[in-house]
């Protein structure tokens, strides 16, 4: 199966990746070879194999609900690129292209 | 006085203790030599002497100040790989995403070696967010493999095999996702531990694919691992995949015997395409443990050649959901703010992100979207329960599992770096353990013809990290492949 530039462009829209056209290119290709070497899994039937949730057979515990201390607002907002008064800082979320 | 770069960690430990020389003059001779290799090597991606010096001089009043009640690695040189948080140094994940990030918190599994008293010398290169296996995909350039400069080291732990490889330091953390731990170290000659999935904490190793992620060990030979993972691995409440077992002493044995254990030669681990030279070396190292008393055997691992496309669709979806947090708002720079939040948004990760991590989000993306999923994800997934199995049945006949780690020795740069699946087809000896969760140790079992080591596996049931140890030191203590060592200084004249 060949992956087309459209498809490939849907798929950097979901991931939010801007691509450049040699990239759309090269995606397309590399894509579609990686994905007819997947299709070797169809050889097996699986209809009766349940997926695997977890490598361990282990249920899955749940901690108390109690507070504990987090990190400050100063640890949180340190790496930020953009802040302001205490808050991460964010272009327009309304009115860009969607 | 011996160099002190060249001792390993228990002996740099008994060293301490015997006061032959300080914490300081152990960390500064590692700095020096640091300082005169990795301008070639280019292990390190963050080298912090100020904090180990700091660290170092803690060390060496507290052994003088209370000696009774020392923590036990009080005063080790360590290295740690740049995907693991260290609370505030620089930590990248070899991305330029990240390039300016500082963990306000350590890795619970690196705090755990804080806490017994090691000494950080700084932050070793990796492959973008663990995703290569070469380190040809770190933003901030390649590691050289000491044995060769020519060749890599491995990835995505080659920063940390490359530094133990060359004595920059004793032991240095890997990860292991796909073999990040275990193919380096069988490139570089170092020993290394995939550990059980859910053994070490994952809280502060920054997520690749976390059904599949560990935290392992990097040193020179099996008991330096042994003593470092005993005070890495256990229960972190920080982690909901972190499992409630109680950590075993990892005691050793004193002989070579391994009367009555049966290992499991896995035929699907040695095909067409294999360097005969690995399976030569592999094939021997399985003969020296049955001269040592062992039973070697036959076994059946028939699902192992569906792994690497079961990998490559499980992998990259967990690491598209993963890495959809890097969206330029709370770390690292930010592109394209003055236009629109898409903009911000596909401009960081667009530009930010390099080839093989966009390649990963865009695979992942397309396995979990809406048509696609059953056909890929929900199919790997299945496939996944098969290959697992085959390790359940496997295990039900033998102790442990003994392979070799990758096809090939290291292998030159830009070899693979246009063949997406020609690199990825590096793994497939690898990918198996972190599918099915089981724990795998590598380490040396001779050089090639070419005088590049070659690494063999053993694979264990979930949990056997004791008895991985006891069966590699046993054939360390018969053989002395782990202790050769790359003459860097040589090669670099």
């Amino acid at each position: 199966m060949k992956l087309t530039i459209e498809e490939v462009e849907h798929i950097a829209a979901l991931a939010r990746l801007e691509l450049t056209e040699d990239e759309k290119q090269r995606y397309a290709e590399q894509l579609s070879d990686i994905l007819d070497y997947a299709a070797r899994l169809d050889e097996l039937a699986t209809d009766q194999i349940p997926p695997t949730a977890s490598v361990l057979d282990m249920d899955l515990r749940l901690r108390e609900d109690r507070s504990r201390p987090g990190l400050s607002r100063e640890d949180v907002l340190r790496n930020a690129a953009g802040t302001q008064d205490d808050q991460f800082k964010v272009p327009p979320v309304f009115g860009g292209q969607e | 006085m011996t160099d002190l770069t060249h001792l390993t960690v228990r002996d740099s430990l008994a060293g301490l203790q015997a006061a032959d020389f300080s914490s300081v003059e152990l960390t500064r001779a590692l700095l020096k030599r640091i300082d005169s290799l990795d301008p070639e090597i280019h292990a390190f991606l963050t080298l912090t002497p100020n904090k180990a010096l700091a660290a170092a001089k803690a060390a060496d009043d507290l052994r003088s100040s209370q000696p009774e009640d020392l923590p036990p690695l009080t005063g080790l040189p360590l290295a740690v790989k740049d995907v693991l948080c260290l609370e505030g140094v620089r930590t990248t994940c070899g991305s330029k995403i990240l390039e300016n990030f500082i963990p306000p918190f350590s890795a619970t599994a690196v705090q755990r070696l804080l806490d017994a008293g090691v000494v950080p010398l700084g932050k070793t290169n990796t492959d973008e967010f663990a995703m290569g296996s070469s380190t040809e995909n770190s933003a901030y350039g390649a590691s050289r493999n000491p044995w060769d400069l020519t060749r890599v080291p491995g990835g995505s732990s080659g920063g940390s095999a490359a530094a133990v490889a060359a004595r920059m330091t004793p032991a240095a953390f890997g990860t292991d996702t796909g073999g990040s731990v275990r193919q380096p170290c069988s490139f570089c000659g170092t020993t290394g531990i995939k550990p059980t999935y859910g053994r070490t904490s994952r809280f502060g190793l920054v997520a690749y694919g976390s059904s599949l992620d560990t935290v392992g060990m990097i040193a020179r030979n099996v008991a330096d691992v042994a003593t470092l993972f005993q005070h890495m691995a256990g229960f972190d409440p920080l982690d909901a995949t972190s499992v409630q077992l109680p950590v075993p002493a990892y005691t050793l044995p004193e002989t070579d015997s391994l009367k009555g254990l049966l290992i499991g030669v896995p035929e699907e681990y040695f095909i067409e395409g294999i360097q005969p030279e690995v399976e030569n070396r592999v094939r021997a190292a399985i003969a020296q443990m049955e001269a040592q008393g062992a039973t070697a055997v036959p076994i059946h691992l028939p699902h192992t050649e569906y792994a690497l496309p079961v990998y490559y669709l499980i992998a990259p979806a967990e690491a598209s959901a993963n890495l959809a947090r890097y969206d330029g708002i709370r770390f690292g720079p930010r592109l394209g703010e003055g236009e629109d939040l898409w903009q911000m948004f596909t401009q960081t990760r667009g530009r930010l992100f390099g080839p093989e991590v966009k390649r990963r989000i865009m695979l992942g993306t397309y396995a979990l979207s809406a048509g696609y999923y059953d056909a890929y994800y929900g199919k790997a997934q299945k496939v996944r329960t098969l290959i697992k199995r085959d390790f359940d049945l496997a295990f039900e006949e033998v102790d442990v599992i003994a392979a070799p780690v990758a096809p090939t020795t290291a292998f030159k740069f830009s070899q693979h770096t246009d063949d997406p699946l020609a690199m990825y087809l590096e793994d497939v000896f690898t990918l198996p353990a972190n599918l099915a969760g089981v724990p795998g140790l590598a380490f040396p079992v001779g050089p090639d013809s070419n005088g590049m080591p070659v690494g063999m596996q053993l694979m264990g049931p979930h949990f056997r990290e004791d008895l991985l140890f006891q069966v590699g030191h046993a054939y360390q203590l018969a053989t002395r492949w782990h202790e050769n060592w790359p003459e860097v200084n040589n090669k670099l004249k």
